[in-house]
């Protein structure tokens, strides 16, 4: 796993919109450090447990307990394949499979280059668009075997 | 002048609504005459993107709208007044006269729940306020006395659209019936059910119901406060909410001495991080508090000792969204829909092998048979209806045989699955109910939250017995070793995930047992489904050697040339079925 420093004062900035000393604002805030840095960095953790005062073994508790947090870097584009029920039975399956033929790596990994990472998720939610894949956000309905591959050369 | 609105919520924003809304708004960016704006899912998510035209009392929606249809929709219909009939999915002339290729879509339906979903711009408060939103909020604050509001919504009879069905009057008066320094409303809106999406649609499309049910309920039971938690995977139904609360506080129905009438009240949003056992309530209220999400031992229930200990009412979005209803239309109006045991409407999500996907709202005591056939249109391209899924990971399969089932929460469970939100995933032929089976084992042995033993290795054994049969694997003992492990976990698990993690594999065996038997004695899927059991071939008599599988194939697995045999290497295969689908000749085929 490649190593990217951050920069404490954002991290810092992030643990003081939270009151000082109270522990509650964890998740809120690990999400907010989520959300800033694509992961959750160790050297942010540090910053934000002591901010507020709460041990560091609670921050990883609730870190690998809940999906939203990631302890490594992601990529660049972060393809996320619904696997829902509905998705599951339109076929979300092969394209798990295609995409990780394609660039070589298991859901949950990021390629090498950190271009890309794979991710499947639960339920987004657009049942009726199924399968749906989203990019860095962006949703797409109806995604047929090939579609997905085209898109992520588009990203390249 | 004509009011146009383009359907954006995440369907419709997932069909392409995006690039159709900024086409309308470049075309329309020099005529002053049009307004342009945005509305939420009206529930024809197979038509997505949808927009409609409105002008001089008339509606015209149009369906799959890209950005070429836009222009054409631009040219006739807003410069001229040609409605164009090839696309025209809904119309309402002057008269009330309605039609259009879906209009029996929308108008089997009742709407309650959705009565402003695709209507109302979800961004403005003041299109809310004018069809009669916060009327409810008002009468209850300012005329209604707190027994009277929940002697209401006893009276009407409603239950909790979350699952269990619990009366929604009778949970308010235990909460109001204890006495606290502090109580809060919780609106669970952690809709984790995969298949469902009905929350999301309201959320996204009239997030003020919500908010005035919560405030309401926060006037019944004396609770000034309020939290939604919200999953995360809902980005865009967090960003209406968030607009929605900014507003209500700025009219002032958020906030303190709400319309004058004394009762302060205020709504945060707590968002999800990604833990379907945080559906359950207990475990919510751990997350809200910033722990992680396990369920506790109930008593205490929630009614004494909920969020931060206090007392507190947590019900879902759909039920929340019915109450500012009953209040301006009264219980006897909300009874004239549904059964009497189960009165009111129930949103159902029509989602997987069905013509029409979309949501649909109807009430309760609809059958199976209605919903699939009459709304959804039947089953996709024509084929063979199996069961249907109600209730995701928690329900079951209810085969074709008992599709005249009526939809409420006394009939469903009879069938063995349960009414859960009202997510309905159909099947067809070609889905394997072994593999569903596993599925949902899969995904509730990743989502127990590990404290009960039985839950948390329980679901995992099941799980690989489950992959060992629809691999090929299976052996006889498995079916029965199924069924006692089910029975184990289900009378040793503390929550609702535990204790109905089990019913999918249940049901399954139950109506499809000689699905298992075949995955088992004759290694055989008869879905031709399982891909260990399964492979994808070309016959050499129908195969002209036309190239376009090999073109098509995203692996390169397939090989030939022009006007030679095509073969397909079996190691590089990832059987996507793409081949099967770009073949002219039908030389394709799974066996």
């Amino acid at each position: 796993m490649s190593k990217r420093c951050i920069d404490p004062a954002k991290a810092r900035e992030i643990a003081e919109r939270y009151p000082a000393g109270d522990g509650t604002g964890l998740i809120h805030a690990l999400q907010d450090v989520q959300a800033a840095f694509g992961y959750v960095p160790c050297e942010a953790v540090e910053v934000l447990c002591e901010h507020l005062g709460v041990p560091i073994s609670k921050a990883f508790s609730a870190t690998t307990f809940y999906k939203a947090f990631s302890l490594t870097p992601k990529g660049d584009v972060v393809i996320r394949i619904c696997t829902g029920t509905a998705c599951h039975i339109r076929g979300a399956q092969t394209l798990v499979d295609e995409i990780r033929a394609v660039l070589s790596i298991e859901p949950g990994e990021t390629t090498e280059d950190m271009k890309f990472t794979l991710e499947t998720v639960n339920c987004v939610g657009a049942c009726a668009m199924a399968p749906v894949v989203s990019l860095n956000g962006e949703y797409h309905g109806g995604v047929q075997p090939g579609a997905a591959t085209r898109m992520i050369r588009g990203e390249e | 002048m004509a009011k146009i609105l383009v359907g954006m919520s995440t369907c419709g924003l997932s069909a392409g609504a995006r690039d159709t809304y900024e086409e309308l708004k470049k075309l329309l960016s020099d005529d002053s005459s049009h307004e342009l704006t945005l509305t939420g899912c009206i529930g024809m998510c197979y038509r997505e993107p949808l927009v409609e035209i409105r002008d001089n009392g008339t509606r015209t929606i149009y369906g799959d709208v890209d950005a070429g249809r836009a222009r054409e929709i631009v040219d006739k219909h807003l410069a001229n007044g040609t409605v164009i009939e090839d696309y025209a999915v809904y119309t309402e002339d002057a008269s009330g006269r309605k039609g259009g290729a879906e209009e029996p879509f929308l108008t089997q339906q009742n709407r309650i729940v959705l009565r402003n979903c695709g209507v109302i711009n979800p961004e403005s408060i003041d299109e809310y306020t004018e069809r009669g939103g916060y009327e409810a909020t008002r009468r209850a604050l300012t005329v209604m006395t707190p027994e009277q509001v929940v002697g209401e919504i006893k009276e009407s009879g409603l239950r909790g659209r979350g699952g269990a069905g619990f009366p929604t009057g009778i949970k308010w008066s235990f909460a109001a019936g204890n006495d606290a320094d502090q109580k809060y409303v919780v609106c669970n809106a952690d809709e984790g059910d995969p298949g469902a999406f009905m929350d999301r649609s309201v959320l996204e499309g009239d997030p003020h119901a919500v908010l005035e049910g919560m405030i309401i309920c926060g006037k019944a039971i004396g609770a000034t406060f309020g939290y939604i938690y919200c999953r995360a995977e809902y980005p865009l139904a967090i960003a209406r909410l968030e607009i929605a609360i900014e507003a209500a506080r700025k009219k002032g129905y958020l906030g303190d001495d709400i319309l004058g009438s004394g009762f302060d009240f205020d709504i945060k949003i707590k968002q999800g991080a990604g833990a379907f056992v945080c559906g359950e309530e207990t475990a919510l209220f751990a997350s809200i508090e910033g722990e992680r999400g396990m369920p506790r031992i109930r008593p205490p229930f929630p009614a004494e000792q909920g969020v931060w200990g206090k007392p507190t009412n947590n019900n879902n979005v759909e039920t929340y969204a019915n109450i500012p209803w009953i209040i301006v239309n009264g219980a006897s109006a909300f009874r004239k829909y549904g059964t009497e045991k189960s009165p009111g409407t129930k949103v159902f999500a029509l989602v997987g092998k069905i013509e029409k996907g979309g949501l649909a709202e109807v009430p309760m005591g609809t059958s199976i048979e209605e919903l699939v056939f009459g709304i959804g249109g039947g089953i996709k391209d024509g084929g063979e209806f199996k069961p249907v899924q109600m209730g995701g990971p928690s329900g079951g399969c209810i085969p074709e045989h008992l599709k005249n089932t009526p939809v409420d929460f006394e009939h469903i469970p009879q069938t063995g699955a349960i009414m859960g939100s009202g997510g309905m995933v159909v099947l067809d032929a070609t889905t394997c109910m072994v593999d569903i089976a596993r599925f949902f084992l899969d995904f509730t042995q990743e989502e127990s939250c590990g404290k009960c033993t039985c839950c948390r290795i329980g679901t995992k054994r099941m799980l690989e017995t489950l992959e060992r049969i629809t691999t090929g694997e299976g052996n006889t003992e498995d079916i029965a070793h199924l069924q006692h492990l089910a029975q184990q976990i289900k009378q040793a698990s503390l929550c609702g995930l535990g204790q109905t993690a089990p019913n999918p594999v249940l049901t399954t065996i139950d109506y499809y047992e000689d699905e298992y038997i075949a995955h088992i004695s004759d290694k055989h899927c008869p879905a031709a489904n399982c891909s260990a059991l399964v492979s994808f071939n070309i016959d050499r008599d129908k195969c002209t050697g036309c190239t376009l599988c090999v073109r098509d194939c995203p692996v390169d697995a397939i090989s030939g040339g022009k006007k030679q045999f095509h073969v397909i290497d079996q190691g590089k295969c990832v059987k996507c079925g793409k081949c099967i689908t770009s073949c002219n000749f039908d030389a394709v085929y799974k066996a």
